[in-house]
């Protein structure tokens, strides 16, 4: 697969997308990682919701 | 009727997460199954008569521009649910779709631009399509800042929907920019009066992607949407154990306690 004489211009677009594809894809399982730990120490220490179930308890 | 019904059930965000919790591996699964597809169908595609391979970059630009538009449609949706119908998580999916929104956006313009270069002989031109694309990118930067900047979600809320909806003028004129003005970006060659002009060689490769990159946006939207309750979750928690010292040191203070346990994914 030849990509010519623009082959620069079209493997910088590629690799930007999977870049920025990927940096949204971390950022968001870090955010959920960050806050499932906030609810966790809250938690432990003595606050609950009204229905006694873990806030952090998705499922 | 079994819409309404789906919706009032989804409006509890515990049952919202347990469906995200299952769902999202699946999603995760098909979008990873039909990028690689649609990269291997993008990479097989022959070059263009006149574009050569250049007509590569299509495969990415495309979508991430049709997405640029459709995430603000979905923002205007969600506005709606949150000014008409009050729907608890309305404002939850507009703010989390606004930064994967203004991220398609960006890749839309950088990939335009470096499409541009070898083709137009220039990365930038202040011509309508431009022009209005980064307009919408420079709306979603400035709506992330306003929930940013307004510490309370409910308040922030309304007055990020009205700023939704007054934004979405701004996506017939992209749509339509191309046949109202004089542009140096090409009309509409796929979703057209008349069908497709783009021979099948790009067209399946390019609908593919579409849809890959479609499904990572409901993905990536799911994932944001659970993140951000559990957010306000952690805020609401958080005024709990704030007003329990203050109930501790001030009698009365009781009812910032009550009203804090009402924030969304509190109960």
């Amino acid at each position: 697969m030849s990509l010519g004489p623009y082959a620069s211009f079209i493997v910088t677009s590629y690799a930007l997308v999977a870049a920025v594809v990927l940096l949204l894809i971390v950022w968001i399982i870090a955010d959920y990682r960050r806050q499932q730990g906030r609810l966790r120490e809250i938690e432990a220490s003595g606050i609950t919701r009204r229905s006694g179930r873990s806030a952090a308890d998705i499922r | 009727m079994k819409l309404t019904e789906t919706l009032t059930d989804l409006a509890n965000p515990t049952r919202f997460l347990a469906l995200t919790a299952r769902i999202l591996p699946w999603l995760a699964g098909a979008t990873a199954i039909l990028l690689a597809i649609g990269l291997y169908q993008s990479a097989m595609a022959p070059d263009d008569y006149q574009q050569g391979a250049t007509v590569k970059i299509m495969f990415i630009h495309v979508p991430n521009a049709w997405l640029s538009m459709f995430v603000w449609g979905v923002m205007s949706v969600a506005a709606l649910g949150t000014l008409v119908w009050r729907h608890p998580l309305a404002d939850v999916a507009a703010k989390a779709a606004a930064p994967i929104g203004a991220a398609f956006t960006f890749l839309a313009l950088v990939t335009g631009s470096l499409w541009g270069r070898p083709m137009w002989g220039t990365y930038w031109e202040w011509d309508a399509r431009l022009t209005s694309v980064l307009i919408l990118f420079l709306m979603y930067l400035g709506l992330i800042a306003l929930w940013r900047a307004v510490e309370d979600p409910s308040r922030a809320a309304r007055a990020a929907a009205v700023l939704t909806l007054v934004g979405a003028i701004n996506i017939p004129i992209i749509k339509f920019s191309v046949d109202w003005w004089n542009t140096l970006h090409q009309p509409a060659s796929v979703l057209r009066m008349g069908g497709s002009t783009l021979d099948k060689a790009f067209l399946w490769p390019l609908l593919v992607m579409a849809i890959a990159f479609s499904l990572l946006f409901i993905t990536l939207h799911l994932a944001a949407m659970r993140n951000e309750i559990l957010r306000r979750r952690v805020r609401s928690l958080q005024m709990m154990q704030a007003s329990r010292v203050s109930f501790i040191s001030e009698p009365g203070a009781g009812s910032r306690e009550a009203g804090a346990s009402k924030e969304i994914g509190a109960a």
